[in-house]
C-alpha cells in the first residue's frame, strides 16, 4: 500500500481553479520533488496535504486511512509537519529556546506547570540530539532572529524534527539562500531522508537540487500535472521542456 | 518593529552560566529584603505605609494581566472586570457573610478567578484587535451591571459598610491597620510572584511565549494554541481579581470604577511602561504610576497628563520599558 496518495484532487478558489485532477502516490521514503513555474500550485498542494485547507474535490489517504477532510492539528499527530515558504520559528527566543518548546510540544509536556528534574534532563538530551542532527549545536544560545536566514531554517527543521514526522513537506528549503547554505541544506535534506528515514515531499526552483537529490519529480503547471518519473525521465521529457523550462532547456539548468 | 528592537539589544544572548542565575537569585533576594522593610524606610522618605499597599496591587494587577499580555501576546481591554469582581466579591462577603477577610478574598478571587475562566474562551475565538474589542465588551457589562444593580452593589456611589477585621490564626491575631495589611498584600504579592514565575519557566509557560511568538508555528507543530490562550487568560484572571480583592480592602470602599475599561488601560499602561518582557516590569511601572498619580495629583488634576507624558516618553526611548533593557531573560 502506498504511504501517501492524492486521488484526482482538485482545488478551487471561487472561479479559480487553483488545482485540478492531481493524482499520485508516494512510497514510504521517497524524497519526491515538486517542481512547477510560478502559481502552478505547488504551495496549494502541499496546503492540500497538510490541511492548511481541505481539497474541494478527489480524496487523500495517508498510511491507508482518509485524510481528506482532517485538520492540520491532528495531521501533526498522524506525522504529517510542514515547513512554510516564509520561515516560522520563535524570532526573538534563542535556538535552544525554539527547539525547546518544538521538544516540549512533542513530549506532550504543554500543559504541565513543571516538570521533574528528570523531564527536564530528558528535554535538554532531546534539544541536544536535534541540535546535532541539523548540526545548529554551536548557535544553540543565540537568538534565532539574529542568524541569517539559511541557519533560520535549519533551526525551523530542527523544530519539525522534534515532532518525528512520517512526512515531511518542505516548502522551497532553500530560497534565498547563498551557495554554502544551499549546500549545508540540500545536505541535511539528504541525510534525514537516509539516516533518519523520514519520507519527503519538497518544492524548489533550483534544478540542481532537484535532479541532484530526488528520487523521483512531479511536475505542475497551470493546476496540472504534467509529467511524473525519475531525473532522466523528467529531464527528456518534451513537455517538460516546452512548458516549464522553455527555451533554456535542461541542459543549462542541471 | 519591537520584536527587531529586543532581538538587537540581544545579540550576544549567553548561555545560562551559574553565575548569572546566583545574581538573578541576589537580586531576587535583596527586591524581597527590600519590599519586607518598607514600613521602616518608607516614612523616612516622605511616603506612606497605605502608599506601599497600592503600589503592590496594582503591580499584582499588572503583572497577573501581564502573563496574558507580555508573555502570551493576547491585548485584553477588560482585565479589570476582574478586578471590580475581586473587588466586589470581597466587599460583599465581608458585608453581608462573614468577618474573615481570608475567606473574603478567597471567595472574591474565586469569584473574578472563575469569570475569567469561563468569558477567556469567549475572547480567545479572535486575535489582536477583536480579541481586544471583545475584552472590553465583555469587561463593560460587569460595569454596567455594577452601575444599575443598587440594591446590591450600590450602584454609583459604591460599595460601603465593610471594613478590615484582624486575621485571627490559632494562637495568633494579625491587627490590620496599615502595617499589617501591608505585609498581607506582601504575602499575597509574593506568592503570585513565586506562581507567575514557576508557570513561566514550565513547558506551559514556554507554550505561552510560543504564541506570543508565532502562533502559526505552534498549529502546525499540533498545539490548540487557542486552549493555552484561554488558559493563560485564567490564570491572569485569577491574580487580578485577588489584586481587587486587597483593593477593596485597602479602601474598605469599592465602586464600579473598578470594573471600568479605563482602570484596564491604567494595568496596560503600567505593564508596558514597566517593561511587559521583564518578570519584574510592571512591578516598576506600578512604581512609577502611583507615585506620579500621589504626588502630582496633590498637585494638579491634571496628573494624567504627566503619565501620559512619561508613557509617550519611555515607548518612544525604552520601547521594552524601563526594565526592558536590562535583562531580557529574567523569566525565561
Amino acid at each position: 500500500m502506498s504511504f501517501l496518495v492524492l486521488d484526482s484532487v482538485g482545488r478551487r478558489f471561487g472561479a479559480l481553479r487553483a488545482l485540478s485532477d492531481i493524482s499520485l502516490s508516494v512510497e514510504s521514503g521517497e524524497l519526491r520533488a515538486i517542481i512547477g513555474p510560478n502559481g502552478a500550485g505547488k504551495t496549494t498542494l502541499f496546503n492540500l496535504i497538510s490541511g492548511f485547507f481541505p481539497p474541494t474535490e478527489g480524496n487523500i489517504t495517508f498510511e491507508g486511512a482518509p485524510i481528506t477532510a482532517v485538520n492540520p492539528t491532528e495531521l501533526v499527530h498522524r506525522g504529517i509537519i510542514r515547513t512554510f515558504q516564509i520561515t516560522e520559528i520563535f524570532l526573538s527566543l534563542t535556538v535552544y529556546e525554539n527547539l525547546r518548546i518544538a521538544v516540549e510540544t512533542a513530549m506532550g509536556l504543554n500543559l504541565r506547570p513543571w516538570i521533574s528534574r528528570a523531564q527536564r534532563a530528558a528535554v535538554a538530551e532531546r534539544i541536544a540530539e536535534l541540535a546535532a542532527i541539523v548540526r545548529i549545536e554551536s548557535k544553540l544560545h543565540r537568538v534565532a532572529g539574529e542568524l541569517s536566514h539559511g541557519d533560520q531554517r535549519v533551526v525551523e527543521i530542527g523544530i519539525v524534527l522534534a515532532k518525528s514526522p512520517k512526512l515531511l513537506l518542505l516548502d522551497e528549503p532553500t530560497a534565498g539562500m547563498g551557495d554554502e547554505e544551499t549546500r549545508h541544506m540540500t545536505d541535511l535534506i539528504r541525510r534525514l531522508n537516509k539516516e533518519q528515514h523520514i519520507t519527503m515531499l519538497f518544492v524548489e526552483h533550483d534544478m540542481a537540487i532537484v535532479f541532484g537529490i530526488a528520487d523521483r519529480i512531479t511536475v505542475l503547471d497551470n493546476g496540472k500535472m504534467l509529467a511524473e518519473g525519475n531525473a532522466a525521465e523528467i529531464a527528456a521529457n518534451p513537455r517538460v521542456q516546452s512548458a516549464y523550462l522553455g527555451d533554456a532547456g535542461l541542459g543549462n539548468a542541471a | 518593529m519591537t520584536m527587531e528592537i529586543a532581538s538587537a539589544r540581544t545579540a550576544v544572548a549567553k548561555p545560562p552560566a551559574p553565575g548569572l542565575i546566583s545574581r538573578r537569585v541576589l537580586g531576587n533576594v535583596a527586591l524581597g529584603l527590600v519590599l519586607l522593610a518598607v514600613p521602616f524606610w518608607l516614612p523616612l522618605v516622605g511616603g506612606y505605609t497605605d502608599l506601599a499597599s497600592r503600589v503592590l496591587i496594582y503591580a499584582l494587577a499588572a503583572m497577573g494581566l501581564n502573563l496574558l499580555l507580555g508573555f502570551t501576546g493576547g491585548l485584553s481591554f477588560g482585565h479589570a472586570a476582574y478586578f471590580g469582581l475581586g473587588a466586589y466579591g470581597v466587599g460583599l462577603m465581608l458585608k453581608y457573610e462573614t468577618h474573615s477577610i481570608l475567606l473574603a478574598l478567597l471567595v472574591g478571587t474565586l469569584v473574578g478567578g472563575i469569570a475569567a475562566t469561563l468569558l477567556g474562551p469567549i475572547a480567545v475565538r479572535r486575535r489582536g484587535i477583536y480579541f481586544a474589542m471583545i475584552t472590553i465588551a465583555i469587561g463593560q457589562m460587569f460595569y454596567f451591571l455594577a452601575v444599575r444593580w443598587n440594591s446590591l452593589t450600590g450602584g454609583e456611589d459604591g460599595l460601603t459598610g465593610f471594613s478590615r477585621h484582624p486575621i485571627k490564626l490559632p494562637g495568633l491575631t494579625v491587627p490590620m491597620g496599615s502595617v499589617g495589611f501591608f505585609y498581607l498584600v506582601l504575602v499575597c504579592f509574593g506568592a503570585c510572584a513565586l506562581l507567575l514565575w514557576t508557570v513561566l519557566n514550565s513547558p506551559l509557560g514556554h507554550t505561552f511565549v510560543g504564541i506570543r511568538e508565532n502562533y502559526k508555528r505552534l498549529i502546525f507543530l499540533g498545539v490548540r494554541t487557542k486552549r493555552y490562550l484561554a488558559i493563560s487568560f485564567a490564570i491572569s484572571g485569577f491574580v487580578v481579581a485577588l489584586a481587587g480583592g486587597l483593593n477593596a480592602l485597602l479602601d474598605n470602599f469599592t465602586s464600579p470604577n473598578t470594573l471600568n475599561y479605563t482602570l484596564s488601560g491604567d494595568f496596560l499602561i503600567i505593564a508596558v511602561l514597566g517593561g511587559m518582557r521583564n518578570f519584574w516590569g510592571p512591578l516598576a511601572g506600578a512604581v512609577i504610576f502611583i507615585l506620579v498619580r500621589d504626588y502630582v495629583s496633590s498637585i494638579t488634576d491634571n496628573w494624567m497628563t504627566v503619565i501620559g507624558l512619561i508613557f509617550v516618553l519611555s515607548v518612544l526611548f525604552f520601547p521594552l520599558g524601563i526594565l526592558g533593557f536590562f535583562n531580557r531573560k529574567s523569566a525565561s
